[in-house]
């Protein structure tokens, strides 16, 4: 009884630890939940999917250069007026329902300060299939080091 | 038996930190290998010049590659101002990498964090040199001997790098 008194403590205490242990998920709960999308599903998408989506990368240029997702393109830190000038250039020709995924992974998820605004204003501009990929930690930790497509250079 | 229970959760949830963390830090193929060294462009107030790495042979250097848009980097920025003036004399040498696109916020920013250490802006060439910098911040503890003695990826302790340093000095 005592020993399962223990195994039952002990399993609520690790959970405990695991919940105290989760990331701050400040831009989980700014970017509609439904507006996100995992690394894995991305790559799954785009093995199977006839339609590409129109990738951005809306953070460093130089971590962009080091390692991006093949096929994607630099549009500039969205976290800056410039950036997002070049965001809003890149899509204004559009129609409003294409299909973008906007990334960085420059920095852990909640201290992410380029995908919100990205987000936003594509959201402003009446885009209405936008994902936001969800990148944990960082592109490295998330994507490059699982082994998922990478490509390098401008 | 309640703080065997506790005892044994933290010991797990200390091992599944530790793992995490091994995970995030990606391979240690580095460690103890000569740092790559490099000449870049350095930020110091709009003097000019350039940062041969090199030359800090001898020294203890802390490599910290950071950018002014990074919360955790802009958040580890006054420690390392500290940890600099604290143990500058005894050969510590931080060397800020910054991976921003431009260098004007960089000035600005080492300006108003009232920086004491060189700042030069980092190419992805850099970046691919140390293993890829994919995530910021990544800083490198580098001993006298110019060898990689640690890599911290994320926003770490300023009492984690108080203790690498001390080690090396």
């Amino acid at each position: 009884m005592k020993i399962g008194t223990t195994i039952r403590r002990t399993a609520f205490l690790f959970a405990a630890f695991s919940l105290i242990s989760i990331p701050a998920t400040a831009q989980w709960s700014s970017i509609a939940p439904g507006r996100l999308i995992n690394p894995e599903d991305l790559v799954k998408m785009l093995q199977t999917a006839k339609e590409k989506p129109l990738m951005l990368q809306v953070g460093s240029h130089v971590l962009f250069t080091q390692a991006h997702i093949p096929s994607s393109e630099y549009v500039g830190a969205a976290s800056t007026e410039a950036g997002l000038q070049q965001l809003r250039k890149r899509v204004e020709s559009l129609p409003r329902t294409k299909f973008i995924v906007l990334y960085c992974g420059c920095c852990p998820w909640n201290h992410c300060p380029n995908v919100k605004p990205a987000d936003d204003a594509l959201h402003a501009m009446g885009f209405t299939n936008v994902k936001v990929l969800y990148i944990a930690d960082n592109f490295g930790t998330n994507w490059v080091d699982k082994g998922y497509p990478t490509a390098k250079g401008e | 038996m309640a703080i065997v229970a506790v005892v044994a959760a933290a010991a797990v949830m200390l091992g599944f930190y530790t793992f995490r963390h091994s995970l995030s830090a990606g391979p240690e193929s580095l460690k103890h290998r000569p740092a790559p060294d490099f000449t870049l462009p350095l930020i110091d107030g709009g003097q000019g010049g350039q940062l041969r790495l090199s030359s800090y042979r001898g020294k203890v250097v802390l490599l910290d590659f950071w950018a002014t848009w990074c919360v955790p980097c802009r958040d580890e920025t006054p420690h390392f101002v500290e940890l600099q003036r604290k143990y500058g004399g005894q050969g510590l040498q931080i060397i800020g990498v910054s991976m921003d696109d431009s260098p004007d916020p960089v000035r600005t920013f080492y300006q108003q964090f009232h920086i004491n250490y060189p700042v030069v802006m980092g190419t992805a060439e850099t970046g691919s040199a140390y293993g890829g910098v994919l995530g910021l911040p990544i800083a490198f503890l580098i001993d006298r001997d110019g060898r990689i003695y640690a890599k911290h990826m994320g926003a770490t302790d300023a009492a984690v790098f108080e203790k690498d340093i001390t080690a090396l000095l």
